[in-house]
């Protein structure tokens, strides 16, 4: 279920996404869950996904579209094969993380909530990976590395560098 | 006799290499012929000593750290236990963990996080035992004369909201633990998921019986990819065992866990907004009263509590809630998992009784900054707590001691900044924070953290900065004030602490102590 590897390509397949969203229906709550499943599967939330799950689950294409638009963790649009999710909270800003967000700004051509041209390295902030006694802190897809600097973000990444 | 060798399978550990060197310990076992197991695993909480190996002799366990893999040969060939320069001798004798006060990570690290037997073995499943022959109100009673208070932040009472729920009528009723551990600088919660999860199954069959719920889910945050596979995996064994499902370990009692993903959201940790984001819904809070407790998730009566609150519950059922009130002091009973984060030499878990000020905390245990210059400030309870200078950290870390002096104790993370910190930027960082993560439900919180980030920009350029400081002043007074929930209620506490403590960095274009 929390699956974040993009190494390999999705593309949106309509039975697909209906046999998930039916099997899980019936938990309590089951939005959420459908949603982190379709990221899974397909990597982003497309228009079709929203209409398909609010036709399964009895709900308007509103309330579907507003839970994705609340949580971080859903994109509208595809990732790069490899996320970085980079923590810029207090205790890794109290290790220098935003320096480091800076070098690797320049590093990679992007700037934080963008990817590479060529999709391949999405670079993203998120507020603590709790690791924060071996700051800064890094999450590349779901490889977490602590004492993180630019070398080894990069080389994590390796040949998606542009 | 098999020789027991530990690598943690801990994130932090895996963070620092961990797998690569279990992998070599697999490899050298076989080169070595040695009849030898490999455990994995939760972390002691050195961090700083990640990968820490441990080999198990008669003398007890000896550690090695912090081991890459390129170590693991040299350290075979030395003689498994035998000297060598990464040896650090007994791990139970290590200064920093030999004072502390475990209870409620009496295992961590010691047990094989997913072996029931071990931690059968350990002293588990007894309180569970015990409450299966206690009446509700006998289990109420026990948990409210331990003075367990809410370890997520609020300080609640946990005996006194579970007799709330105890006490309203429902067909239905649900124990939610609340495993969205947000605040920058804690990771207890990822600890115990990762390194002892059937304590916090134990904890949440008791608060079941406790209050006649059946049926339990656990709030896990989609930043710890690692919590959340273990999570299911122990849930998984402790059906497959009978500690969970139709018949908790025999006695006919039903108590069933399932796990729910967060999906990125701070705000999410807040009781209601997590209720609402298990409901399958936008994660914005909702207006108190009701209660949770009288009408929670899917309008049913509902314990929410912290993963350590209910993972501190199996011991108080085990030893007695006098045994656990004997610890503390004041009105904050028992121990608290604090956690040594930020800037610090060495950095990890210390469970204490509270009463430890915060510089024994940091200079006793922490050793001081990891870069070796002076310490600047110290930022207890997350991005919701204050930014102290060196005058309060005689503090003793208990709830009321600290917010008599304008703090927090929250979920006892404490995040050491060295003197390169400016804190007109971490005062910009705290309303930036909250703009970013507010549910947009109510307007000081929604609107307000952005006019206070702005504001706080223009006393950096120097325009205007003296009324801008009255601004800012006003501002987090209507924040305090009018906000619905404690994201905006509390974000003036590190921006005014900030002000207040250290008013030179608010200067026109302040160099801060920049080092560099």
């Amino acid at each position: 279920m929390l699956d974040q590897n993009h190494a390999v390509k999705k593309t949106w397949d309509p039975v697909m996404a209906r046999k998930i969203a039916t099997e899980m229906k019936g938990m309590d709550g089951a939005l959420l869950p459908v949603l982190h499943a379709f990221a899974q599967h397909f990597g982003h939330i497309t228009n079709e996904a929203i209409i398909l799950i609010a036709d399964v689950l009895n709900l308007t294409r509103a309330d579907v579209q507003g839970v994705v638009s609340f949580y971080h963790d859903f994109r509208r649009e595809p990732g790069g094969r490899y996320v970085v999710k980079l923590c810029r909270a207090e205790a890794c800003q109290a290790m220098g993380s935003e320096e480091l967000a800076a070098r690797l700004e320049r590093a990679l051509g992007i700037k934080f909530g963008e990817t590479t041209a060529d999709g391949g390295i999405t670079l993203q902030a998120v507020y603590c990976l709790g690791n924060c006694a071996l700051s800064p802190a890094v999450l590349v897809n779901n490889e977490l590395r602590g004492r993180a600097d630019e070398a080894k973000i990069l080389d994590m990444v390796g040949a998606a560098r542009p | 006799m098999t020789i027991r060798i530990f690598v943690p399978s801990d994130a932090a550990a895996l963070s620092m290499g961990a797998d690569d060197v279990a992998h070599a310990v697999t490899s050298e076992i076989a080169a070595h012929k040695i009849e030898a197991t490999l455990i994995r695993n939760g972390s002691r909480g050195m961090m700083w000593l990640e990968p820490l190996l441990e080999i198990e002799t008669p003398a007890g366990r000896v550690g090695y750290g912090p081991v890459q893999a390129s170590d693991v040969k040299a350290i075979f060939e030395s003689g498994l236990g035998e000297a060598h320069s990464l040896n650090v001798g007994l791990v139970e004798e290590i200064p920093f963990l030999k004072n502390q006060q475990r209870l409620t990570f009496a295992r961590c690290g010691i047990t094989d996080p997913l072996s029931l037997d071990d931690y059968e073995a350990h002293d588990g499943l007894k309180g569970l035992r015990n409450a299966l022959d206690m009446t509700p109100d006998a289990i109420v009673a026990e948990v409210i004369e331990s003075g367990l208070r809410g370890r997520g932040g609020a300080g609640f009472p946990t005996g006194i909201k579970w007799r709330t729920v105890l006490q309203t009528e429902a067909t239905q009723k649900y124990i939610v633990c609340n495993a969205d551990e947000g605040d920058s600088g804690t990771f207890t919660d990822r600890m115990i998921m990762e390194g002892d999860p059937f304590a916090l199954i134990e904890g949440m069959v008791i608060a079941g019986l406790a209050v006649s719920a059946t049926k339990g889910f656990i709030y896990i945050r989609s930043e710890y990819p690692h919590a959340w596979a273990q999570m299911n995996k122990a849930i998984a064994i402790a059906r497959a065992k009978g500690l969970l499902g139709l018949s908790v370990l025999g006695s006919g009692r039903i108590f069933d866990i399932e796990t729910r993903l967060g999906a990125g959201a701070y705000i999410c940790g807040e009781e209601t907004s997590l209720l609402e984001s298990l409901e399958g819904k936008r994660g914005q809070i909702r207006p108190k009263p009701p209660l949770p407790a009288i009408a929670g998730l899917f309008g049913q009566p509902t314990v929410v509590n912290n993963l350590v609150s209910l993972a501190s519950v199996p011991i108080i059922l085990d030893r007695g809630g006098a045994f656990y009130e004997n610890f503390g002091m004041g009105r904050s009973r028992g121990t608290m998992p604090l956690q040594l984060a930020g800037n610090i030499k060495h950095g990890g878990l210390v469970e204490r009784a509270f009463g430890l000020t915060v510089r024994e905390l940091i200079e006793d245990f922490g050793g001081g900054t990891y870069s070796g210059r002076p310490i600047r400030t110290v930022q207890v309870g997350g991005p919701l707590g204050a930014y102290w200078p060196d005058h309060l950290l005689d503090t003793p870390l208990d709830y009321e001691a600290f917010s008599e002096k304008g703090g927090m104790l929250g979920h006892g993370g404490a995040i050491i900044f060295d003197d390169s910190v400016n804190l007109a930027k971490q005062a910009r960082f705290a309303f930036e924070f909250c703009a970013i993560e507010s549910c947009g439900k109510c307007t000081p919180c929604r609107i307000g953290s952005t006019r206070g980030a702005e504001t706080i920009d223009k006393v950096i350029r120097g325009n205007n900065a003296a009324q801008n400081l009255d601004l800012v002043s006003d501002l987090c007074e209507t924040l305090r004030d009018g906000s619905l929930c404690a994201l905006g209620g509390l974000i003036p506490v590190p921006v005014m602490s900030a002000l207040e403590h250290f008013p030179e960095d608010f200067k026109a274009k302040p160099q801060g102590k920049a080092v560099k």
